[in-house]
């Protein structure tokens, strides 16, 4: 099973399927027969975010070309957006990402995935490496073609003291898998997992997370939240490992949806697998619809029903996004999850 | 003001209300008293349109305006307020954003302009002083984590800030220690006034002391068994609902 060289063999069945455990609900085998000829190289079109013109760095990766190297030395700060473009129609792409942050430095990541034709099949593979009090927040706005497949695989590494926080916010396509996977190997590592995905019409999204603590007193906190509408469905697996010796470790991991249509469908897998004795971890998993009590209460004060579920949804993922830290990217995340929602 | 006529209403198939009639001319308080299960709380909820409470039979009209064809949203921009037994938490809505949404909302279905920012902020901040709540609480999601006074309190603030012409408080004197039944009956006796009806709901008649009604009520199997002055009420304190619960 390995995406990337299903497509440059274009042998499709190397794609992950159902029978694969950590993909039964993302089965790209049984979707895809025949794997897309390769994309052909495209043009980058200007950056439609509110951030546009802000970040000090803006790298455009067409159809899989593109920089793959992003390096921060130690005790910088950047700001930088590294976007993700799929132009062709029908092309299969690889692209890769490699990241370092030296000691003590910080970076805000913006990365986006855009598209102007459906029916791609993209593959990312994003690596992270975050030097001794490096600082990370990675935000991930995937907005991929209803039509397109695409996949984002990211490795992250902390060394001791470092902090990683990342927010991906999608509203799905064809199929999308965003997986993640933090391995804290030194000690007193910090880190922050959220997501929030809003879907509608027939989309997929799947936020998957692996985290290993194998260092003492790192901490994990993890909140993600899922609207679905229509006929779309949404994924989370967060899996939290505590290796033995792992001590004091504090890993808390939320996962909670809001299903407003009988034919949406959520499927969600919280895991702790805990192996170290002295360790405070825990899970909350809630699937379901808009509190009646909340919605009456509103209504009573005046808001239409329309308004009032409208204003209760946004309140929902609000709570995800209101843990940005970087103040033009949460603005920027307000405005992406209100036009989602029709506030 | 609100006029009741013979109503009917269910809940799940049973038989709530079972032709209650009452007037409550603008101006007054009136007082619903009567044991548990009596139907109070479904009144209330009947009177605003909740969802799952079946009106089967009579009327009940705001100002002449016929209440139960309209939405929950509609009966409130026409003026109708409840302020609940138990006030819902709204997480991630901070107070002020809340009743902002509201306020504007009722002035849309009025046909009103919305509120500006400034004229909301110093009526809020206004009106948050002479309830003695902390203007940062508003600033919170409204009612998380707040104590059963706490959210009492701000039931009484958003009554004030939205002006309503017709306040039904249910059980507003549950969870208050002494102190915050004396703000809370405060604020609402600073809203009585010539042009606005009350309808106070309670079990005990400890409330009765600070908010006075001019009309008591006894509500006892879903219909009005007994009205009087204020004196009744003294009168149920002493003797309890027992007589009402076998006449019904």
């Amino acid at each position: 099973m390995n995406i990337a060289e299903a497509i440059t063999s274009g042998d499709a069945s190397l794609l992950p399927g159902k029978r694969d455990e950590d993909w039964r609900w993302t089965d790209l085998r049984g979707l895809i027969r025949q794997i897309p000829a390769a994309s052909p190289e495209g043009r980058a079109w200007a950056w439609e975010s509110p951030l546009a013109g802000q970040p000090d760095i803006v790298v455009g990766v067409v159809n899989g070309r593109g920089s793959s190297d992003l390096e921060v030395a130690a005790g910088e700060e950047k700001f930088v957006a590294w976007r993700f473009l799929s132009t062709a129609e029908a092309g299969a792409h690889n692209a890769e990402l490699w990241v370092t942050v030296g000691e003590g430095a910080k970076l805000t990541l913006v990365e986006s995935y855009e598209s102007a034709a459906g029916g791609y099949l993209a593959n990312t593979a994003v690596n992270i490496r975050l030097a001794k009090g490096a600082k990370v927040e990675r935000i991930v706005f995937a907005a991929d073609h209803a039509e397109g497949v695409s996949v984002v695989d990211a490795s992250v590494e902390l060394a001791a003291d470092a902090a990683y926080a990342q927010t991906v916010l999608t509203h799905g396509a064809r199929r999308q898998r965003i997986e993640t996977r933090v391995n804290h190997p030194g000690a007193h590592a910090q880190v922050r997992l959220d997501g929030a995905y809003l879907l509608e019409g027939q989309h997929n999204a799947d936020l998957t997370t692996v985290v290993e603590h194998q260092g003492v007193d790192g901490t994990t906190t993890q909140l993600t939240k899922g609207v679905v509408r229509d006929q779309s469905r949404g994924v989370f697996q967060g899996r939290i490992v505590v290796a033995e010796g792992a001590d004091r470790t504090d890993a808390r991991m939320g996962h909670h949806a809001l299903i407003l249509s009988d034919k949406a469908e959520i499927d969600a897998k919280p895991e702790l697998l805990i192996f170290a004795d002295d360790v405070q971890c825990a899970h909350g998993n809630t699937v379901g619809a808009l509190d009646e009590d909340a919605l009456f209460y509103a209504e009573q004060r005046g808001m239409p029903e329309d308004l009032a579920r409208a204003l209760l949804t946004a309140a929902f993922v609000g709570e995800v996004i209101e843990r940005i830290e970087h103040d033009a990217v949460r603005e920027a995340a307000q405005a992406w999850a209100a036009q989602r929602l029709e506030v | 003001m609100l006029s009741i006529s013979n109503l009917r209403a269910e809940v799940d198939g049973n038989e709530i209300l079972k032709g209650l009639s009452l007037e409550v001319p603008a101006g007054e308080v009136h007082a619903i008293m009567g044991p548990n299960g009596a139907g109070k709380s479904t009144l209330s909820y009947v009177l605003t349109g909740r969802d799952g409470y079946d009106v089967t039979g009579g009327t009940a009209t705001l100002n002449g305006e016929d209440l139960l064809s309209l939405d929950p949203a509609e009966r409130a921009a026409k003026g109708m307020f409840l302020s609940f037994q138990y006030p819902l938490e709204i997480p991630g809505v901070p107070a002020l954003t809340f009743i902002r949404t509201a306020m504007n909302a009722q002035r849309k279905a009025r046909g009103e302009p919305e509120v500006s920012a400034p004229e909301f902020l110093k009526l809020a901040k206004a009106t948050a002083a002479s309830l003695k709540i902390d203007f940062d609480m508003l600033k919170r999601a409204l009612n998380v984590g707040f104590s059963g006074g706490e959210k009492k309190r701000m039931e009484i603030f958003q009554m004030a800030m939205l002006s309503p012409r017709f306040l039904i408080l249910d059980e507003t004197d549950s969870g208050l220690d002494i102190d915050a039944l004396k703000i809370v009956s405060d604020g609402v006796n600073a809203m009585r006034s010539p042009d606005r009806g009350m309808l106070v709901i309670t079990h005990y008649q400890r409330l009765l002391d600070y908010i006075k009604p001019d009309r008591v009520h006894v509500l006892s199997a879903g219909r009005i068994v007994e009205s009087g002055g204020p004196e009744l009420a003294l009168e149920l304190e002493r003797e309890g609902y027992d007589k009402y619960a076998r006449a019904a």
